[in-house]
């Protein structure tokens, strides 16, 4: 094996102007260029996008899926804050 | 929380068809056997393109070499999709490379049997896609989340591997006495190691319950194998083509086909080693390992020095 492996890169690709970008997948490149050489080859041979961001993998933090409910519990109980927790009359109509 | 508990609690959320994503808690074996399933599946997308490059120089018009070249060009792209699903569980693409060249990984066996004859693009796309593609349908179900999407992008693609190979298949079998020939020979040393695609009967693979459980697959090797002859045997018929199983007929009870049973000794021996290509494929891809290693160090060499320049700069 050699020593020094092409890092992983995250692949994020616009399907089309309007549209935000979406995480599609990962790829091996050296360096930022190359991945999004690649990314076109792996992820866009149907004209599947019109804009590709790629970032190192090691690049991104994420959240821990077990600290899950501490992060995300605190929203569940807020219902306020969706309309559908407010009567409106019906006389009234769409609000 | 205790092992026990984490197990119980998994099992829990497969039950209630919630998909599990990369850095969730899993069990060590679901992550083995994901690895081990999802590397075999990518080593064959990538050892699948051998066969099918043997016939890109000989293709017989230039519009059927850019649509092999697209299809062969597929092939790479599925097995990257794969290699990125296997390494979001903790792998990474190096292993997984020298576990396939040192013999440890598998890959279908159905790319250890030779490609004779230009038919055999038109049977490749046709019946190995199509068994892939009924075993790829399932997996776009499958409970791992980075697994299921690369298959939901690799489904799309396949099918038009399918439709080309089939179109080839009509081409020939309208064709010429000749070509009508090879169209059936073709179809007569596909047919079984298609089937044979599925895995060994259910009541001898011992990896099918354990996954079925866990949901990684949704349906059995019998079933799957079941679903494609019958799917299949109205475009044989739509050929005019016959296939070699005299056993096989019309269950009008069961509303579906009954059929021989494949030489599994055959299937055993290929997977051993044995098949007519094995060593011809792997010394392929260790050969273009080999030979890329510069280029992957050299581009790693510009990287650096570009990075040093803009440091200095």
């Amino acid at each position: 094996m050699s020593k020094k492996n092409w890092p992983l890169w995250e692949v994020f690709i616009r399907s089309k102007n309007g549209l935000s970008h979406k995480h599609v997948g990962s790829l091996h490149a050296a360096d930022d260029e190359m991945a999004v050489e690649n990314a076109r080859d792996v992820y866009c041979r149907r004209s599947e996008g019109v804009s590709i961001w790629v970032v190192k993998s090691t690049e991104i933090y994420a959240s821990d899926p077990g600290k899950s409910e501490e992060l995300f519990e605190t929203a569940k109980n807020k219902i306020y804050r969706h309309p559908t927790f407010y009567d409106i009359p019906k006389e009234i109509g769409h609000m | 929380m205790n092992l026990e508990q984490l197990e119980k609690e998994f099992q829990a959320r497969i039950d209630a068809d919630e998909k599990i994503e990369a850095k969730d808690w899993m069990p060590d074996a679901y992550r083995k056997t994901l690895i081990r399933q999802i590397s075999q599946h990518a080593h064959s997308e990538i050892v699948g393109m051998l066969p099918e490059g043997n016939w890109i120089t000989r293709a017989p018009s230039l519009r059927s070499k850019v649509i092999l070249l697209a299809k062969v060009q597929d092939e790479a792209g599925h097995g990257l999709y794969l290699y990125s699903a296997a390494e979001t569980l903790g792998i990474d693409r190096e292993q997984l490379l020298h576990d396939l060249h040192i013999g440890k990984a598998k890959y279908s066996s159905i790319f250890n049997y030779p490609t004779l004859s230009w038919a055999d693009m038109g049977a490749v796309g046709w019946l190995v896609d199509g068994a892939a593609i009924a075993n790829q349908v399932m997996l776009c179900r499958t409970s791992y989340g980075p697994y299921a999407r690369a298959m939901v992008k690799i489904c799309k693609e396949e099918s038009f591997h399918q439709r080309q190979g089939y179109e080839i298949m009509m081409h020939m079998a309208n064709g010429t006495e000749a070509q009508k020939r090879m169209a059936q020979d073709s179809l007569n040393r596909w047919w079984w190691p298609s089937l044979m695609m599925f895995g060994p009967p259910d009541k001898e693979s011992t990896n099918s319950e354990q996954s079925i459980k866990w949901k990684i697959k949704r349906q059995t090797n019998d079933e799957l194998r079941q679903e494609f002859v019958d799917h299949t045997m109205p475009q044989v018929k739509y050929l005019g083509l016959q296939v070699p199983d005299k056993d096989l007929k019309w269950n009008e009870e069961k509303k579906g086909y009954d059929f021989g049973t494949p030489d599994w000794e055959e299937f055993y021996n290929v997977i051993k080693g044995n098949g007519p290509c094995n060593k011809q494929r792997l010394d392929a891809r260790i050969k273009a390992d080999k030979e890329g290693e510069w280029v992957r160090e050299a581009s790693m060499a510009h990287y650096e020095k570009k990075q040093l320049k803009k440091k200095v700069a």
